[in-house]
Parts: structure tokens; sequence; C-alpha cells
């Protein structure tokens, strides 16, 4: 698959001398949906900014669609919708008016058919009347997606668009997103909820400290939290793994008062019963048994460690 | 060119021009045509002529320029400043749009409700006056390049305020004072000689002079120097304008 934004080496150091972003590489695919996770800080906001050309890089290239974000700016933008973090809206517009903007605004002449299939799609219709300060805080969070559709981007940005929103909102956004994706929009979605990212995205990478600390297929990620740990406790200590237990995948633990076996709960076999009874045979004595498993919530938690202010 | 944009720009603030007409149009025509009472019926019938104009006739260019300049600055620096407020100028940030063609399009609809209104203001100053236009071509192209330096200055000023106390501070401890002394209620050859010097240094006294002119004949400085004065104003403007997009001050981090 091609990529369709390419960021290169991308630093950003503040007036005040903060390193918000410190060489930041990655390349976003056409058509995948990226779920960028990380602590508050971690400059997803920033890398989000730059790419869209709110905020001045400090060094390194952006291009999107083949367009540097500089030299071919409109090109690269035209590419672009962005759904911002915070809620900003003109409060006494209308939805109609406020989402007709942002396509002028974008240099794409005027579509009733296609706004009104977008509003229709966000629940929107029935307020395009109403000023946009009359609206919940879910509905003002669907006119600023509807604002960003507006000029049919390929690429979409959507900065924490589930936080704050009732479950049943998120629920429609996820519906949202899964449309678009199937009409080939690329998604870079950054959030909070881990769940979100395991049910969304295609990959997953994680933000820390300015720096993209992973990034990787979520089936991949996902293969590798399948993976389980059974730790036994054993009365006396070992030193080693018995020669006779040598045909598992085992570890010797905690000064060796456990054994850790390493296997796939996916599969059919586990192996457990059988090591279980080869432990005793090699006339080890068990105190305790327990089955621990990484979830995506332990690798952010390894990754981003120390990095949350 | 993204002309799209610019019409996008201007189209949504004028729906915001309409949507607000009592405020933004109606009050300040209201209070000027106050002054036409005031000053050109009731204590302008007592005061003599001002180098052979009636004294009402004589300061209806004057509070023309009055009303147009301060409207020009505020509407220009509200409509830039209202997005840095509530937040919505990311969207004109990463749009496909060069800073030239938002701030056509911020500067043309601030400037087009400002000259509307100098025109409702100049058809209301026949009810109470007599006037007369020597040169009506000159009269609306003066009216039609003040509202446009002065909405780029507006556009400036809106971009440079960081709260609404800033955003009030130009128009009315700078702009006000330089108006009141520049010519829109005396002619600057009734002042005392020092006194001329110094106005001279107040670029609104070319403005009132060329627009006045226009409609007498009667000018404290050359109409040439009138329009120098103002074309060079605007580019000052504009270079500024061009500065702060490069450079992003105080809009991109």
């Amino acid at each position: 698959m091609s990529s369709i934004v390419s960021v290169q080496t991308l630093n950003k150091t503040y007036d005040g001398g903060f390193r918000a972003l410190k060489d930041v590489s990655l390349d976003i695919r056409d058509g995948e949906v990226l779920a960028l996770l990380g602590p508050n800080g971690a400059g997803k906001t920033t890398l989000i900014s730059i790419i869209c050309g709110i905020t001045t890089a400090t060094s390194g290239k952006v291009s999107v669609g083949g367009h540097d974000t500089i030299g071919e700016y409109r090109a690269a933008r035209a590419l672009i919708g962005l759904v911002p973090q915070e809620i900003n809206l003109e409060p006494f517009e209308t939805v109609m008016n406020t989402v007709m903007f942002s396509r002028g605004l974008f240099g794409k002449g005027r579509d009733d058919a296609y706004i009104e299939r977008v509003l229709r799609q966000l629940s929107l219709w029935d307020k395009r009347d109403a000023q946009t300060k009359e609206l919940s805080g879910g509905m003002k969070r669907r006119v600023l997606i509807a604002k960003a559709l507006a000029h049919e981007p390929r690429v979409l940005f959507l900065d924490e668009p589930t936080a704050g929103v009732d479950v049943e909102l998120r629920r429609e956004m996820w519906e949202t997103m899964r449309d678009l994706k199937s009409h080939g929009v690329t998604i870079i979605l950054t959030t909070h909820y881990i769940e979100e990212a395991e049910l969304m995205a295609d990959r997953i990478g994680i933000m820390a400290g300015g720096e993209i600390r992973l990034v990787r297929e979520k089936a991949e990620l996902m293969a590798e939290l399948g993976r389980k740990q059974l730790v036994i406790e054993l009365s006396t200590n070992v030193e080693k793994v018995p020669e006779a237990l040598s045909g598992y995948d085992l570890s010797v633990g905690r000064d060796g008062s456990e054994i850790v076996y390493h296997y796939d709960s996916r599969r059919d076999r586990t192996g457990i019963t059988k090591l279980l009874n080869d432990l005793q045979a090699a006339g080890l004595q068990m105190r305790d048994v327990r089955t621990e498993q990484s979830s995506l919530e332990d690798i952010f938690v390894d990754l981003t460690q120390g990095d949350a202010r | 060119m993204n002309l799209t944009a610019i019409q996008a720009i201007y189209v949504f603030e004028m729906k915001r021009t309409f949507r607000t007409l009592l405020q933004s149009v109606v009050a300040p025509v209201m209070s000027t045509s106050l002054y036409f009472v005031v000053f050109g019926a009731a204590i302008g019938s007592r005061i003599d002529q001002v180098e052979g104009v009636s004294y009402g006739a004589f300061i209806v260019p004057g509070l023309i320029m009055l009303t147009v300049l301060t409207q020009s600055v505020t509407n220009a620096a509200f409509g830039i400043y209202f997005p840095k407020f509530i937040g919505t100028i990311y969207e004109l940030l990463s749009a496909p749009a060069s800073f030239a063609e938002i701030t056509a399009g911020y500067v043309l609809a601030a400037a087009t409700k400002s000259f509307a209104i100098g025109l409702i203001i100049l058809v209301t100053a026949f009810f109470f006056v007599d006037l007369e236009i020597r040169h009506p071509v000159w009269m609306m192209a003066f009216l039609m390049l003040t509202c446009l330096s002065f909405s780029l200055l507006g556009f400036i000023i809106g971009i440079w305020a960081r709260n609404f106390e800033q955003l009030q501070l130009v128009p009315l401890l700078v702009l006000q004072p330089l108006i009141f002394l520049g010519g829109a209620f005396y002619s600057v050859s009734m002042l005392p000689d020092a006194w001329q010097a110094v106005t001279y240094l107040n670029p609104v006294v070319y403005l009132v002079s060329g627009f006045r002119w226009s409609f007498y004949g009667l000018a404290d400085v050359p109409v040439l120097i009138s329009l120098l004065a103002i074309v060079g104003f605007s580019g000052l403007c504009i270079a500024t304008i061009g500065w702060i997009f490069k450079t992003g001050w105080r809009i991109r981090d």
C-alpha cells in the first residue's frame, strides 16, 4: 500500500524551549485507519497541527498525497480534513452556513447534494438551520466533523473525537468512521481510549515524550498480546530448568522459586496438562499456579512510563 | 488563486452583517445623523460660513470620514479577532488559501460594509443640509480607498489584539483623537501656525482634506498629496500583513 502522508524527521521546539517533537518519522498508508495513542503532552496534537499547516515545524518535511506541505501547500491541504480536539464553532452561525463556509474555504464549489448527504449521515440534517450554540456537545462535535468532510478530503484527522462523548454517540462516530474508510478515506485518530484503537485501527502508533515509540499492525500487536504466561510457584527453588523439560518454552523466575511457561492462549492445545504432568514426573513440588497476560494497556504503560505529564 | 475561498469568507462575513443589521448599520447611521441635527441644523445656523460653505455642509465630509474610518477599523478588527478568540482560526490556517486571499476576504467584507454606511450617511445628510458634490467620481474613489485602507489597518489590529480591551484600544485612544483633530469640524487654516504644522503630521488630515475637496473644491493640502498619502498608507498596511502571515506573528505557533 502506498503512503498518503509522509513525515520525515520532524522536530518542533516551542518558543519557551519545550521540545514537543523529536525526530518524528511516520508513513501513513492510503486508506488505513491509524490510531495514535499517547498520554497528554506526548506530541500528538502538535504532529497533527504541523501536518495540517496550523503550526510551523522547526525542522523536517511533511508531504500529503506527494505534495510538500510548505512548497505545495494548496495541493497538500486540499486533501486534508481536520476535526480539532476543542469544540471551536461560531456560536451564532447556522449549521448549514458554517459547513458551506468550510467547503468554500477549501476551494470547492457549491454542491448542495453532497452537503445534504454529509449532514444526513451525521444526523444533522434536521438541525441545519439551528445556530450552533443551540446544539448539545455531541451535536457540536458532529458539526466539526461535517465541516472537516465538507470539502471531500482524502485524509481525515480526528483529534480525540470521542473524548467526553456519551456511549451512544461514540458508537455512531465509530459507524461514521467505518463508512468513511469504506469510501477510501484515510483516517488518523488520536485517542486516550485503548479499546477505541483496538476496535477501529488497522495500525496503532504509540507516542510519548515527543517521539513515536512504536507503530505496528494491530493484528500483529494483538497476536503478541495473545501470548500468555503460566507461572508455577515451586516449594523448593531450582537453579535451572530440568533437562527433562527442555522441550517446553520455559524460563526460571524469581531466584528459582518460579518456573514460567510461555504459550499461545489462542491455540487449541496449549500443552498445559502435559507440562503439569511432566513437572510432577520430574519431581518438582508445585505450591501455586497462576496465569498472566499482557494487554495493550501494559504495552502502552511500558512504553510511556515516566513520560506522562 | 483560490477565488472560492475569498468568496466564502466574504459571503460568511456579509451574512453576519445582515444578521446584525441594527447594530452594524443602523446604529452608526443614527449617531452620525445626530451630528447633522446638532451641528448642521441647530448650532450650525449660528456659525459663520467656512471658506464660503455653510458650516453644516462643511462638516459633512469630515463626519462621513469619522464614521467610515471607525467602522472600517472596528469591523475588520472584529472580523479576524473573533475566529482567533473562539478558536475557529484553525480552519483558516489549515485551508489551501494564501494570506492574500484570506486578507482579501475579510478586508473586502469590512470595506463593503463601511462603504455602504458611508453612502447611507451621505444620503441622510441631504435631508438636513444643502450639499453639493463637485467631483462625484473622486468622492466615490476617496471613500472606497479609505474604506479599504482602514479595513487593512483594522485587520492588523485584530491580529495584534490579545483581548477585547486591546481591540477597543486603538479605535478609541488613537483613531478618535486623530479624527477629531484631523479637520473634520474645522479647516486647518483656522488654527494658529504652530498647530497647523503639528496637524500636518496627522494622516487623517489628508483624507478629510481630499474628501472635502471632492465635495466643495476646498482642500487643506493638495489633492494629489491626499491621494498619495492614502495609497502609501494602504501599501504600508499590506506590507505589514504580508510580514504577519509570513512569520505567523500572533497567529501561528
